[in-house]
């Protein structure tokens, strides 16, 4: 069982890497935005981003086949990492640009599960979305489940992996929700700006424009988001401390 | 130490409604806190003033009232689940610890 972990571990740091090495190469700037909207990704980067996609939901779908069989008393708080997303998806915010975006919810249930399992169910959230709301859509599925199920969760866990025993529980979990938040949006921002460069600046210029948008209006956001979320894991240290004795978080 | 952690999840609370109250008074004249992605749409028009979505949405709500109930649909399910969940754990404490 514990090497079996290790195994993982080891393959999920060399694949995180790569993405905070691509992060890292070109998201400085915060950035922020709603999901992209249905039909405004060229057909070819929507194929590109669900290839993309596609092996992080089969990875997180074995683990939580696993999860279940394994640890089944926590499969209530699976159902909680899910609907805290379900919730704060659905909460449009003002925010200081004088425009509107929703938090994501998707660090909590990669601090408690791992970043695979939140892509799975990140991406359940993306789908009802798309599916009921028009928000988000089915062409920009893989591309939008990239980034919000997908690079806001291992930001999250990558923080939380990092600097838990450094600073308290409470100031991990909070940094690690509104950086999950916060790089969700700058990667719609890359997203858009590579399928849409700018004529003249090319994909620079134009990552600066969608990252305004995006960026500067989900920092507020951004911030409620990892209030939210370090008093939903402080109820869940107080109540449900076996199931987190069993997922390895209590404690500290 | 109830109280005090009773006092800090009210303070935190007091300071997410701020964050999101605050907006209103700092946001610039002309805004009309409409949705980000449709500054993004905006963007992508001037960029590429050529640009047809090439896919639209299967199913649309047929208005702004619809819409919102179905956000605020799935904004109460996901806290009732949540709540039912932390409210479920929290009894169950209490009995086990009263026997």
């Amino acid at each position: 069982m514990k090497h079996y972990k290790d195994k993982w571990q080891k393959k999920l740091i060399k694949i995180g890497s790569f993405f905070v090495a691509l992060m890292l190469g070109y998201a400085i700037v915060p950035a922020k935005a709603m999901h992209i909207m249905e039909g405004f990704l060229p057909p070819l980067w929507s194929l590109f981003w669900f290839v993309i996609a596609i092996p992080f939901w089969i990875i997180g779908i074995i683990r939580i086949k696993r999860i279940v069989i394994e640890k089944p008393e926590i499969k209530p708080l699976l159902a909680l990492g899910g609907a805290f997303t379900f919730v704060l998806s659905a909460l449009k915010l003002p925010s200081v640009t004088g425009s509107c975006s929703h938090p994501t919810g998707t660090g909590l249930g990669a601090i408690l599960f791992g970043p695979f399992i939140m892509s799975v169910l990140g991406t359940i959230v993306l789908i009802f979305q798309a599916l009921l709301l028009a928000h988000g859509g089915l062409t920009t599925l893989g591309a939008n489940s990239f980034s919000m199920a997908i690079v806001g969760p291992f930001v999250a866990f990558f923080i939380w992996k990092g600097l838990r025993g450094k600073l308290s529980d409470k100031i991990v979990v909070f940094l690690a929700a509104a950086f999950a938040d916060l790089l969700t949006y700058v990667t719609t921002s890359i997203q858009l700006a590579l399928a849409f460069p700018d004529p003249i600046g090319g994909f620079t210029a134009s990552f600066l424009k969608f990252g305004t948008i995006f960026a500067i209006t989900q920092v507020p956001l951004a911030i409620s988001e990892g209030i939210l979320t370090v008093l939903v894991y402080q109820a869940l240290q107080s109540n449900a401390e076996e199931e987190l004795t069993a997922l390895g978080l209590k404690g500290a | 130490m109830r109280i005090k952690g009773l006092f800090s999840t009210i303070v935190l609370i007091l300071v997410v409604i701020v964050l999101i109250l605050l907006p209103f008074y700092i946001a610039p004249h002309n805004a009309d806190f409409g949705g980000a992605d449709g500054k993004a749409e905006e963007a992508i028009t001037e960029i590429n003033p050529n640009y047809q979505p090439w896919f639209s949405p299967l199913m649309e709500p047929p208005s702004g009232e619809i819409e919102s109930l179905l956000f605020s649909l799935q904004a109460a399910i996901g806290s009732g689940i949540i709540f039912y969940y932390l409210g479920y754990k929290r009894g169950k404490k209490v009995t086990s610890s009263s026997i």
